[in-house]
């Protein structure tokens, strides 16, 4: 009985947080002595599948046929069942990202396997197995148990240690038996290259209407530059058009779980909040010493952002230079 | 053709989350009742849709998974616009459960696109959609942040990593949609809310399912450490902090 | 007793919320500033329905019922009190006068346009010489067989400018005094008509008030509401009716100032806590609240014997008097309890203090009320 992984890559790269899924899988298995069995559907070189082992995945089923480059979340489906069968798995973990959240719930259903979706941490017990999850945009946390025999988890970022785990691995050039029978096209492809995606980066540099307008953006992208870090900002920045809606970090835009959220000139309120529970630590800057962000941040400086930001970026490249 | 679009009865995402004392249930003392926000964009769109489709769209119905309070929502959404409503009279317990009666029902009144909300704002499952094309062997196309009858020959925009997928599609198919999709919910007018007193709301009973998962209890989260205030003059000593206290850096 | 609302009232309430926090939050200190007309604001409104919303569905009317459209304009005014009176005027006045004055010639000719709000109502009542005063009149309407002849000015009259319709009382026979006026509906583009500049006000900025002046501006008879010499006690009728709007717009300022003080005293913190610990802040919010628990009731019963055919003058002329007289309070307070910060226009309650006080003597001053109210209750 292995436990698999779906793996998502970008650009022939494995994503960091599929590593991360790997390693989650290994705690498990720690438990439970399953073999991990990690897919990916693209082209990935066997360099890069073999990182998959670095985190304790022993197989790598990798499916590079022309046919299968597009994603259908219904075609995909079909596949994935198919391998489920093969590697006799009883647990399929997907990222909580746009394609788990494709993908996930319609395993789920095609196996009639309960859905843990949202994960936040490892099971709480393996026996009965039950997994936290995410709630009320983020105000709890609910326990979840699967009465099934077979699972399907989507997992978000920073749910355990990311410890390695390296294993000898076999990597398998797979060809699927079910067809690929796409109903949905992809017409074009709009991507918005050069710069660091929003949902994977690990540091986080973000604007609010503290910074008064979009013509003073560039300490901000400076300091984010200093830190190789991804670019943000609040809901009315973004709704002025000071920022790209691509840019929005909240409920009602994107999610994100980094390691290093820096707030400037953010006041705090709770759509914003929902959209960074999953962060590790939250950095403010805000000249208003009352403002909301100071309770959910861990560190904080009080302060004029563009008298603070310059010192800042200076203690960075300081700090990089070492 | 029709479009269903399924909405959920959600508490007011400003409410305060508390449970009762098992931490099983939430204290819905005070709690507002409100469309989830996601379905609401969803239905909105809609509407939209319908109302530009020269007719070729016949009708926009909603449905959603609960007991006769939810009908205070359901109605909310014919007076918005929608043309009438279903309700399955169950509890909504997963969704699983929310999505097979879904199915039951999208089936039954064969209707050709079926729209769902990514996720709901308190179960944050983000599974109803993809789910009830599961159960119905549709295509879905998840993340939508934007929609183009053309006449049939749907063109979808759904995200993906670091940008936009420009998407074909016929129908029947099911749209998981998210912010984008509309700008802003619609309003109710005054015209919609009086018309809603006639529009009707089709109860039904719920069909048996399997239930792979059992909600257990809730946790709140653990209250966070007092915030480090460092001054502004020392922004080495925040480096320092992050690197070898939060060792984020 | 049920003091309970229907679902329907709860949605239209909050159907005036979601609109005043998205579509007139985000601009309302800028028009505040610049004088500035909600245009764009009050078209959408009009889709909505909220212009005519107690007019009968025959009409284009919502058809809605009083204690809805007081809950509508209380949600309104907690942000911007302009957007409230101009739909205040525009429903409890122009409307309401037509609905259920004129005859039904008229309400087809002029009912429609403003039940969808195509047309924005105003009331011309009062003069530089005349306003609590009323039957002073010095605008004429003189008597010329098949028209009259109106010459006159009128003072401080919202929505002037965009207004599309007026009402305008007006003398016809001085020797009969108060039973010799006449109401009369006219075009706001009647040749004739003039306007004065736009008042530079203290509060209700973003509402237009002009004077208004008329030159030998021919209406025609049937342009007149009811027999003739029905002009006074009309505009005393209509009046009693647009005080409800009124107390609901002036408890709506103050319920807004409230609201913000509220938060505010629980994040400002002084004297190592939370300011809303310490008593003398706590009481001044407590009185608050009470007071805005007994304007909102006087607002609703009012609006609910209206609703039902019942009298309802002797309470319009209490909620009038009270609720504006406390939204001077509550909204001083509101801006005591800021502190520094509620002298400062980007924390809005100066904004609302300044908005407060026109409430106390527009649509008849709090004394005038007490007037009102006194008489009622000295009558044997």
């Amino acid at each position: 009985m292995s436990i698999i992984v779906f793996s998502e890559n970008r650009t022939g790269k494995i994503k960091k947080h599929s590593l991360d899924a790997v390693a989650y899988a290994a705690h498990i298995s720690k438990s439970t002595s399953q073999p991990i069995v990690a897919i990916s559907i693209g082209n990935v070189s066997i360099e890069e599948l073999a990182v998959l082992a670095k985190y304790g995945a022993s197989k790598i089923i990798s499916v590079n046929k022309e046919n299968w480059q597009n994603h259908d979340s219904r075609a995909y489906t079909k596949l994935i069942a198919e391998i489920v069968e093969k590697e006799n798995a009883n647990m399929v973990i997907f990222n909580h990202s746009n394609i788990g959240k494709a993908l996930a719930p319609r395993l789920s259903v095609r196996l009639k396997a309960g859905l843990a979706s949202n994960v936040v941490a490892l099971p709480v017990t393996i026996s009965p197995l039950v997994f936290t999850r995410k709630s009320y945009n983020g105000s709890a946390f609910q326990h979840m148990q699967i009465n099934s025999a077979k699972c399907v988890v989507t997992l978000n970022p920073n749910s355990c240690e990311v410890t390695e785990n390296q294993v000898a691995v076999n990597i398998v050039d797979y060809t699927p038996t079910v067809e690929a029978e796409i109903k949905t096209k992809v017409e074009n492809v709009d991507l918005v290259t050069g710069k660091i995606l929003l949902t994977e980066a690990s540091i986080v540099v973000s604007g609010g209407r503290g910074l008064k307008s979009g013509d003073n953006w560039k300490p901000v992208e400076e300091l984010a530059a200093a830190l190789g870090a991804g670019l943000a900002c609040s809901r009315p920045v973004s709704d002025e058009g000071w920022r790209s809606h691509e840019e929005h970090v909240g409920q009602t835009g994107k999610i994100i779980a980094p390691d290093l959220y820096i707030a400037i000139g953010i006041s705090g309120a709770i759509q914003h909040i929902g959209g960074i529970s999953g962060t590790k630590v939250i950095v403010a800057i805000d000249k208003d010493k009352d403002a909301p962000i100071f309770s959910y941040a861990n560190y904080g400086i009080i302060g004029d952002a563009f008298t603070v930001l310059p010192n800042l970026i200076n203690s960075v490249k300081k700090f990089k230079a070492q | 053709m029709k479009i269903l679009v399924c909405i959920g009865n959600v508490p007011d995402t400003t409410t305060k989350i508390r449970f009762d004392a098992e931490m099983k249930n939430l204290d819905t003392n005070g709690v507002q009742w409100v469309i989830n926000p996601w379905d609401e964009l969803a239905l909105t769109r809609a509407l939209e849709i319908k109302e530009q489709s020269a007719g070729k769209i016949e009708k926009v119905s909603v449905i959603n998974i609960g007991k006769v309070d939810a009908e205070q929502t359901i109605r909310k959404a014919l007076a918005i616009g929608a043309d009438d409503a279903f309700r399955v009279d169950a509890d909504p317990t997963d969704p699983y459960f929310i999505a097979a009666q879904i199915a039951e029902v999208a089936k039954a009144q064969n209707y050709e696109i079926i729209f769902s909300g990514i996720e709901s704002s308190d179960f944050n499952g983000a599974a109803v959609g993809s789910m009830v094309a599961e159960l119905l062997d549709l295509p879905s196309v998840s993340a939508v942040s934007s929609f183009e009858f053309n006449d049939g020959n749907i063109v979808l925009k759904r995200e993906i990593d670091g940008g936009k997928e420009t998407v074909s599609v016929q129908a029947p198919f099911v749209a998981i949609v998210q912010k984008g999709i509309s700008i802003n919910p619609r309003i109710p007018a005054m015209r919609g809310i009086m018309m809603a007193r006639t529009k009707p709301i089709n109860v039904s009973a719920p069909v048996a399912v399997d239930s792979l998962v059992e909600a257990k209890t809730f946790d709140v989260p653990a209250p966070k450490a007092a915030c480090k205030m460092v001054d502004a003059e020392d922004t080495d000593k925040l480096i320092e902090l992050l690197h070898g206290e939060a060792k984020v850096l | 007793m049920n003091f309970e609302f229907t679902e329907e009232q709860l949605m239209i309430k909050q159907a005036a919320r979601d609109f005043a926090v998205r579509e007139l939050l985000p601009d309302v200190l800028e028009r505040d500033a610049s004088s500035r007309f909600p245009a764009r604001q009050m078209k959408m409104l009009a889709e909505l329905g909220f212009f005519g919303m107690c007019v009968d569905p025959k009409y284009d009317g919502g058809g809605m019922d009083n204690i809805s459209y007081v809950l509508a304009l209380e949600e309104f005014a907690k942000i911007d009190a302009s957007a409230a009176v101009v739909l205040a005027v525009h429903n409890s006045l122009a409307c309401y006068g037509i609905e259920h004055y004129a005859n039904e010639e008229q309400k087809q000719r002029f009912l429609p346009a403003l039940a969808r709000g195509e047309k924005i109502g105003a009331f011309l009542l009062s003069e530089p010489e005349a306003g609590s005063d009323a039957t002073s009149q010095k605008t004429t309407a003189e008597d010329k067989g098949d028209y009259y002849l109106i010459n006159g000015t009128k003072n401080w009259i919202t929505s002037a400018d965009n207004a599309g319709t007026y009402i305008v009382i007006a003398q016809t026979d001085r020797e009969k005094k108060h039973k010799g006026i006449n109401a009369f509906i006219l075009d706001r583009h009647s040749p004739g008509i003039s306007l004065g500049p736009h008042e530079d006000k203290m509060g209700m900025r973003s509402s237009d008030t002009h004077s208004v002046m008329f030159t030998d501006v021919k209406v025609p008879k049937e342009n007149r509401i009811g027999e003739d010499g029905f002009g006074f006690s009309f505009a005393m009728k209509l009046l009693d009716g647009g005080r409800i709007g009124i107390a609901a717009q002036a408890i709506g300022i103050a319920g807004g100032a409230f609201d913000l003080a509220l938060k505010y005293s629980k994040e400002r913190k002084a004297f190592g806590t939370e300011i809303c610990n310490h008593q003398a802040i706590a009481f001044k919010l407590a009185e608050m609240a009470v007071k805005l628990e007994n304007g909102r009731n006087l607002v609703l019963k009012s609006a609910w014997l209206k609703d039902n055919g019942l009298p309802y003058g002797l309470q319009s002329a209490m909620a009038k008097q009270y609720c504006a007289d406390s939204a001077m309070e509550i909204t001083t307070e509101a801006v005591q309890i800021h502190g520094g910060y509620g002298y400062v226009k980007e924390y809005h309650v100066e904004r609302l203090m300044r908005e407060a006080k026109v409430t106390q003597i527009y649509e008849g001053t709090s004394e005038i009320q007490k007037i009102v109210i006194s008489r009622t209750i000295l009558k044997d």
